[in-house]
């Protein structure tokens, strides 16, 4: 008998977990074996993964693998569900998670203690938010990846971390709260926080608990939204991800992605007459987002805030698409979604190359590394200065650049440009749904966005490559450089398997525009003692 | 019974919100605990309001549910409280290492 599959579903969660407590036993001077065994981990979670992306997308009838923790029965149990919309967002979660592992490994992971448990826990987190189908359980796995962090945003020290930090404690703290009492009144009304079993008990509301419902459904989505980094909920967002260290920032991009995900899969599970719940106010605050996450690019001094605002354009392109509450959009959403979140993490992690040669900060990072530096006197002490002036850096650097920018602008012929087509297509298109006023502002905030991005970003590379202050000459070492490629190549062939991967996306769009089967999945789940007993 | 708990609710709500709009840093740590204390009680509150009546069955003879009271909201105050307890020392020791750096308990890290 074989429950391999089903166990599957629950070792995202559980190896991180596992592997982050276990990182706490050694002396921080282990490095070697603790990045090794961060890396392990990392890559047993993209494992995951893709295999659980193959067994739902390509396995058959199987739309979701459901877990049910404890084998309670199927709707009072906590369960975590598997179905292509996770998969996907968990691969994507690993693939940042390995990169910026390796990329820290030339200098972050020194600049303060318990970096790889501190990620360890991150990636707990976040999986375990893209795995649950329990509301209560979302919360608590929110708060694990928030908790980790609050830790990794201040890595590294500094005044300048710990005030932006500080408002990033305090704004997620008041979140969590909202949270709490959206999770209450959904409670006090529908009597479960099952969101499948929610989903069913929604559509048969009467009387007071309906209005209670939405209007705990709304404080929810009002957490959600500041994590999502929604305008005007989105004020900690840039300062926080600008001060954080380049691998932290690049694997904070999923962060946000974390809110876009929830807010996507609540809103369609929750019956609505014609659109998805609250579709409109999600519409309106993206391109809200979209609006001001592109002046602030174009207004950005330093590279770092451009990231930052380059997340909340990222951010916003999605809420606007998927507030359109069309199944192509949403599939075209998604595809932005996994371009979006690799090409920022890949733009933070080549800042940082930029940067650090006349960064703001690095005189800050120098007394940090000092004074780490002191406890392992005599070991390592080649890697004390990170990198050799590589012949033709720069310009691997600068065309580096160019392609990111290419794909984060959109133009033809990388995703971004794929991304935009296929979300524009979607609501404009041939064959698609009357055209309102919606369309006409989601087309032309997509095409501005996509404008400004290509100003600001042509006068950032400009001032950096072909006009530098002083002449650029930076050091990489291949621990810095792989990410970064590896990243691209992610992209590249985001580019070249365009097609399966267009039609995985829409796979995962109908599967969210059509609840019922994952309803199905997830209410209809077997206990492992019922399967025993059909198997004898 | 409903009045009171509705009252504490809103009280506590209305102080914690005043507070966490106050620039010194300390002032937010006690709204954000009055906050959750409001929470707390309001999803206290969601599993309806019921005197004398135990969360836990006996266990002794057929159950009849009416006499009990619902045990699921309590169960979660208890996570909630454990994970704004750990959430607000963090951002306690956070805190002080702001105050530490800055040489001023202002929320900016700097006065005015």
């Amino acid at each position: 008998m074989d429950f391999a599959p089903s166990h599957l579903v629950v070792a995202p969660v559980l190896i991180p977990l596992l592997i982050g407590a276990l990182l706490l036993f050694f002396d921080e001077r282990e490095r070697r074996l603790k990045r090794t065994l961060s890396l392990v981990s990392a890559a047993a979670l993209l494992g995951v993964a893709v295999s659980l992306l193959t067994r739902v997308h390509a396995g058959g009838d199987a739309l979701a693998l459901v877990y049910l923790v404890g084998d309670w029965p199927a709707p009072i149990a906590i369960n975590l569900v598997a179905d292509r919309l996770s998969a996907i967002m968990l691969a994507l979660t690993a693939i940042l998670a390995i990169c910026a592992i390796i990329f820290s490994i030339g200098r972050w992971e020194k600049a303060g203690p318990h970096f790889h448990s501190l990620m360890q826990f991150l990636l707990a987190g976040v999986s375990g938010a893209f795995l649950t189908g329990d509301l209560f359980n979302l919360f608590v796995f929110i708060e694990v990846m928030l908790a980790a962090s609050y830790g990794l945003v201040l890595h590294g020290g500094g005044q300048g971390r710990v005030r932006a930090g500080l408002h990033y404690i305090a704004i997620n703290l008041a979140a969590s709260l909202i949270f709490l009492v959206g999770i209450a009144m959904i409670f006090g009304a529908a009597g479960t926080l099952n969101m499948a079993e929610l989903s069913v008990r929604a559509g048969e509301m009467d009387g007071f608990a309906g209005p209670a419902l939405a209007t705990g459904l709304a404080m929810l989505g009002l957490a959600f939204l500041v994590k999502a980094g929604m305008w005007p909920l989105c004020h900690w967002l840039v300062p926080a991800y600008s001060a954080a260290a380049g691998p932290v920032a690049a694997m904070f991009a999923i962060l946000s992605k974390v809110g876009v995900y929830a807010i996507l899969r609540m809103t369609h599970l929750m019956p609505g007459e014609e659109a998805a719940f609250g579709s409109t106010v999600i519409f309106l605050g993206g391109a809200a987002t979209l609006i001001f996450g592109s002046i602030g690019l174009i207004a950005s001094q330093s590279m770092k805030r451009a990231g930052a605002y380059l997340v909340l354009v990222s951010s916003g392109t999605l809420l606007a698409a998927f507030g359109m509450s069309v199944e192509g959009g949403t599939a075209g959403g998604l595809f932005y979604l996994v371009s979006s979140t690799l090409a920022v993490s890949a733009f933070f992690l080549m800042v940082e190359l930029l940067e650090r040669e006349q960064g703001a900060g690095s005189d800050v990072l120098a007394v940090t590394l000092e004074a780490y530096a002191e406890a392992e006197a005599g070991e390592e002490s080649e890697e004390a200065d990170p990198g050799v002036v590589m012949p033709g850096a720069v310009a691997a650097l600068g065309i580096g650049f160019g392609l990111l920018a290419l794909v984060l602008i959109g133009l033809p012929p990388l995703s971004g440009f794929l991304a935009k087509f296929a979300i524009l297509t979607a609501v404009m298109g041939p064959g698609s749904p009357a055209a309102g006023w919606e369309t006409a502002v989601l087309a032309s905030l997509l095409v501005l966005s996509g404008l400004f991005a290509l100003v600001a970003l042509a006068r950032m590379g400009i001032r950096t490559f072909w006009a530098p202050v002083e002449p650029l000459a930076p050091r990489i070492t291949l621990s810095e450089a792989a990410p970064i490629c590896a990243l691209m190549l992610a992209l590249g062939l985001l580019v070249f398997q365009a097609g399966p991967a267009v039609d995985l996306f829409a796979a995962a769009a109908a599967d969210l525009h059509d609840p019922a089967r994952y309803l199905e999945a997830v209410m209809g789940a077997e206990r492992v003692a019922e399967i025993r007993d059909a198997d004898t | 019974m409903e009045l009171v708990i509705a009252a504490a609710i809103g009280i506590l709500t209305a102080s914690g919100v005043w507070l966490i709009l106050r620039p010194r840093t300390y002032q937010v740590v006690i709204g954000l605990a009055l906050l959750s204390y409001a929470v707390n009680l309001f999803i206290f509150s969601m599993g309806r309001l019921r005197v004398n009546a135990p969360p836990v069955l006996d266990g002794s003879g057929p159950v009849d549910p009416s006499a009990y009271t619902d045990p699921f909201p309590q169960a979660l105050v208890l996570t909630a409280i454990v994970i704004g307890f750990a959430t607000t020392a963090l951002f306690l020791v956070v805190l002080i290492v702001s105050r530490g750096l800055t040489g001023t308990d202002h929320v900016d890290g700097k006065e005015g």
